[in-house]
Order: structure tokens, then C-alpha cells, then sequence
């Protein structure tokens, strides 16, 4: 399997504080791979380097073979690469609905002149964009609540609204941060099984940051742990939980 | 009767005159704020420089207008706004870009934007000189007089050519406005990056198309409020002290960030500086015979002096500021 998301030797300082430390990871196209480590492991900022959130010092960041290192949001976004924030984000002043109806790129409205001149072909489009809003907001759960404002939802809504979000158009790889957080346990098995289903049935691949180690279990086949910045160990989540090194750096020396 | 004309007259025309100019400067105030977070002093220069470019397309076509039967300034207004939102365009590539490149705070690019205004007034100065000149120039300023049908009023109520034409042109920029943020995508792309920047982003949307987007339509916007008000009275270079103040209280009273407040708002500044230099001596004559006799109505009744005017809107600020900071309808996103 090639690696859709491969990370060459990146490095990144906040002031004096070095968090990633020459780390690289490959994530392979179609597999659900877990990112887990301790608190200050560097988890949130690799992946906000990977998101084009962050500017790294030096390094690489390829997708699918392109280098998209530096690459601003928007533009990956074009090309394929969504995530979710780890405070779920929200378009506060927008329903649930509109929420999702803000995503699907390319939509004829966006630029001017067709804005002004083909008013029908944006009002096709977007009750287009409408009704896939309307699957997805089924899909993830939330249509009892569409036309509230996504501001009141609760947290753990928040968080299937950003799923949600991913499912707009067609993503290739979508990095997770931390969607299980603050999500109940019954609202979290729905969340699996559709992370699971839109694995299995869009090809999505998914790049996770948790610290529900259920979750992982579960669901993330390899699991990459970062400890210090760079890259401890990586296997399967049998191979991971028997690691010496990894109890070492999660429970403190001598506990095992 | 005639009391009532001439509280028409000089309240609800005059506070409706004004009121729109800082209705629409507040609008663009309020429009930079929500997209950049910061608050733009030299909004009132651009408001200037887009009536400036009006008066030298006017001097240069003077006989414009006569073909299409309308004030060659305002033939020529198109033009002045796409020039001012190229100028807003490139003020933003030039200074404020790199600023916000750097990350820097949000009192910097503040800072940034009063050496603009600075800039901008000198070079406005420059260029139109120093002293007041009239945007009519080959015409004369045309004043209806509507004749109400009552005996008891003999006074008509009088309004302008120019302010005929600023409320048909408020009342297109607030619709346009209205339509452009709520049914095109572009519109709703501004209003989801001034909810939340990140996820903007984060959705596809484009922040550096949206930045320019914002400072066309305040461009535009500037110069139709800047030529309205010169039309109406004359053309100054030095416009901008007058205007800033007031539509940033308009801006303020509304809620930062919210369009329809900072509508409101300007009409509230706008009439309540009407209102505060109004002489109720006029309204209170029919009365005054009811008065005790040691009561003697003086010539000129007004809370402040014409000359303080500008008082107004600042009390109407800082009372805002300290009971409702948030504005009369919460702002800070566009909603």
C-alpha cells in the first residue's frame, strides 16, 4: 500500500521549545491509523503542520507524492485533505444545516460573476448541496436539531457536526483530533461506525489523535505512538500495549 | 403647521441625511472589523479620497451628466468606487498584509492605520488643496420644493437634488448589501470567516479572496458615503475629522461587526446630533402665550451650540461604552 500522508523528517520549535523532533510518519491510503502519546508528545502541533495550520522549521510533508508542506488550509482542503479541531469548531451564527451547506467547494455561487449571472444554475447547486446536507445530517444523528443555531449544540453535537463536515464532499484523507472528547458513550459507538463506514464505504483515510484508548482499539489499525516529538513505536494495538517503552513513557518508569 | 415643517425640515430630513453618510461609513467600519478583527481609522480618509475622485472626474467631464439628466458626480461615482476599492485593495496589500503576515497584535495594524489616515489626508491635500470646493461645477443643485396641501402651512418642506439621490442610494446599499451577504456564497463565505476564521479555512475557503472581497465592498461603499456628503454640502480634505468619530460611535452603538446595527446605529448618531442642535424655540412659540410671563422663550433653544455638534456622538460613544459595550444588538460576527 503506497503512503497517502508521508512526513519527512520535521522539525518545529515554539521559542526554545523544540515539540516535533525530526518525526516522520506514513500513513497508508485506505487505513485508519491511530496517533496516541502523553501530553505534550507533539500530537496536536504534527498535525497541525499537516493541516497547513502551522508553519514547520523544516521538513517535509508530502500527499500522495505532492509536497503540500506549508500549503494553506484552503488549498488542501481543495485537494483532498479535511480535519476536524480538537475544541470542536462551529459556525456559531449558522443552523446545524448551514453549517454543513458552507463546505462543498467549488459551488457556483462562490465566485461573482456566476453569483450574478446564472442565478439558476446556483439555485440547482445548492438544493443539491441541500439535500446531501440533509443525508449527512441523518447520518451522523443530528436531525432533531438541524435548524438550531450550532452555537447552543452540545459539545459531543459539535463533534458529529465536524464529522459531519467531512462527509460534504469528497474527502481522501481526513485527520481527526481528538473526536471522541467530551462525546457520550452511546453517541460514541455511533461515531465509530460511521468513522468505520465511510472507511469501508468511501475510502476515506483517517489520521486519529485520542486518548480513548477503547476508541483506538477499536478502531485504528496501525497505531503510531510520539513521545518527545518523534516517533516511539509502531504496530498494531496488541503490539503497542505490550511495549515496555510505551508503558514507560504513559505510566512512568517502574510501573510494569 | 408650520412648526411641523420645519421640524421635518431640519430633524427628519437633515437627521436622515446624515444619519445615512454615517450609516454607510459604519457599515464598511464594522465590515473591516468582523473580517480582520481591527479597527480601521482611515475608513473616514477613504471615504475622501472616493469623493475627491468624483470631483476630479467631474472637473475632467464636466458635461457628463447634462446626457443623462442626473449630477455629473454622480455619473461618475461608479468609476470613483471602483477606484477607492482599488485603493483600499492595494492600502491592505501594502500595509496592512504584512502586518497581519507577522501575526502581529490587533492594536498594531490600529497603529498602521492611523499613519494611513495621515498619509492619506496629506496626499489629499496634495493634490485638492486646502480649501472647500463644490462638486457641482458646471450645474446647479437642484432643490424641490413640495407644497403640502393644508392652509395652515404656507412653508414647503425642502429637500435636495443630492438628498433625494443619498436616500435612494442608502437604501440600494443596504439591500445589495443585505442580498450579497445572505444569498450569494461569497457572502456567506464572509459571514463564516468572521464567525471562525480557522474553520473557514479549514472548509475551503479562500481568507485572501475574502479580504479583498471585504475591502472592495468597502471601498465602494466609502466613496458613496464620502461623495454623498459632499454633494450635499462641499468637498473638504480634511472631511475625515468630522466623520470618524461619528461612524465610529454609529459603528459602536450598533455592535461592532453587526451591519444592520452599525445601520442603526448611524441613524441614531445622525439624529441625535440633529436633534441635540435643533432650536425648540420654533416648536415652542405656538405655546409660548400659555407661559408665565416671567418665562421669556430665548431666541435659540438647543442642548449644545451648532459649534459643538461633534460633542454629541462622543458622549453618545463613551455612554454606550460604559452601558452597553456590546452595542444595542451585540455585535461582533456578521449575523
Amino acid at each position: 500500500m503506497p503512503a497517502i500522508i508521508d512526513v519527512r523528517h520535521v522539525n518545529k520549535a515554539f521559542g526554545g521549545l523544540k515539540v516535533i523532533n525530526d518525526c516522520s510518519i506514513q500513513v497508508e491510503e485506505g487505513s485508519i491509523t491511530g496517533l496516541i502519546g502523553p501530553n505534550g508528545a507533539g500530537k496536536s502541533t504534527l498535525f497541525n503542520i499537516i493541516a497547513g495550520a502551522l508553519p514547520l522549521d523544516s521538513g517535509q510533508v508530502l500527499l500522495d507524492g505532492e509536497d503540500i508542506t506549508n500549503r494553506p488550509a484552503n488549498e488542501l482542503f481543495h485537494k483532498g485533505l479535511l480535519r476536524t479541531f480538537q475544541i470542536a469548531h462551529e459556525f456559531s451564527q449558522m443552523t446545524a444545516l448551514e453549517n454543513l451547506m458552507m463546505v462543498p467547494p467549488d459551488q457556483a455561487g462562490e465566485s461573482l460573476f456566476s453569483a450574478w449571472l446564472k442565478p439558476g444554475m446556483v439555485r440547482s447547486q445548492e438544493s443539491e448541496v441541500r439535500r446531501r446536507a440533509l443525508e449527512v445530517i441523518d447520518f451522523v444523528g443530528l436531525h432533531h436539531v438541524r435548524n438550531e443555531l450550532a452555537g447552543n449544540l452540545s459539545g459531543g453535537q459539535k463533534k458529529l457536526l465536524e464529522l459531519g463536515r467531512t462527509m460534504m464532499t469528497d474527502a481522501r484523507v481526513v485527520l481527526l483530533d481528538e473526536i471522541a472528547a467530551g462525546v457520550n458513550r452511546t453517541l460514541l459507538g455511533d461515531l465509530v461506525s460511521n468513522i468505520e463506514r465511510l472507511n469501508r464505504e468511501m475510502g476515506y483515510t483517517f489520521l486519529v489523535i485520542e486518548h480513548d484508548m477503547d476508541m483506538i482499539a477499536r478502531l485504528c489499525d496501525p497505531v503510531i505512538v510520539l513521545a518527545q516529538g518523534s516517533v516511539m513505536v509502531e504496530g498494531t494495538i496488541e503490539e503497542i500495549q505490550n511495549n515496555p517503552q510505551v508503558i514507560e513513557a504513559y505510566f512512568g518508569a517502574n510501573v510494569a | 403647521m408650520n412648526e411641523l415643517v420645519f421640524f421635518i425640515n431640519n430633524v427628519v430630513i437633515a437627521g436622515s441625511v446624515t444619519g445615512s453618510i454615517y450609516a454607510i461609513g459604519a457599515i464598511g467600519v464594522t465590515l473591516v472589523f468582523s473580517i480582520m478583527r481591527f479597527a480601521h481609522f482611515a475608513h473616514a480618509d477613504m471615504m475622501t479620497f472616493g469623493a475627491f475622485m468624483v470631483l476630479l472626474l467631474t472637473m475632467a467631464f464636466p458635461g457628463a451628466g447634462a446626457v443623462v439628466g442626473l449630477p455629473t458626480a454622480v455619473v461618475m461615482l461608479p468609476l470613483a468606487m471602483a477606484l477607492t476599492a482599488l485603493l483600499a485593495v492595494g492600502i491592505d496589500k501594502a500595509f496592512y498584509k504584512p502586518l497581519r503576515a507577522h501575526g502581529v497584535k490587533p492594536i498594531v495594524i490600529v497603529i498602521g492605520s492611523l499613519g494611513v489616515t495621515l498619509m492619506l489626508q496629506g496626499l489629499i491635500r496634495l493634490f485638492a488643496g486646502t480649501s472647500a470646493q463644490s462638486l457641482y461645477i458646471a450645474e446647479r443643485k437642484e432643490i424641490y420644493r413640495l407644497e403640502l396641501p393644508f392652509e395652515l402651512a404656507t412653508r414647503p418642506i425642502i429637500v435636495t437634488e443630492p438628498q433625494v439621490i443619498l436616500f435612494i442610494l442608502t437604501i440600494a446599499a443596504v439591500v445589495g448589501l443585505h442580498l450579497f451577504l445572505n444569498r450569494s456564497r461569497l457572502g456567506k463565505a464572509m459571514r463564516a470567516m468572521s464567525d471562525n476564521p480557522d474553520l473557514a479555512q479549514a472548509s475551503g475557503i479562500n481568507i485572501n479572496t475574502i479580504v479583498a472581497v471585504t475591502w472592495v465592498i468597502v471601498g465602494g461603499l466609502a466613496a458613496i458615503a464620502g461623495t454623498l456628503l459632499s454633494l450635499d454640502v462641499t468637498f473638504k480634505p480634511d472631511l475625515s475629522f468630522f466623520l470618524l468619530l461619528p461612524i465610529f460611535a454609529a459603528a459602536i452603538v450598533g455592535g461592532v461587526g453587526h451591519p444592520y446595527g452599525a445601520i442603526a446605529g448611524g441613524f441614531v448618531v445622525g439624529f441625535a446630533e440633529t436633534l441635540a442642535v435643533f432650536n425648540w424655540t420654533v416648536m415652542l412659540r405656538p405655546i409660548a402665550h400659555h407661559f408665565p410671563d416671567w418665562l421669556e422663550l430665548p431666541r435659540n433653544l438647543a442642548f449644545v451650540g451648532t459649534e459643538y455638534k461633534i460633542v454629541v456622538p462622543f458622549f453618545i460613544l463613551v455612554a454606550i461604552l460604559v452601558w452597553r459595550p456590546t452595542g444595542i444588538f451585540k455585535g461582533k460576527v456578521i449575523s
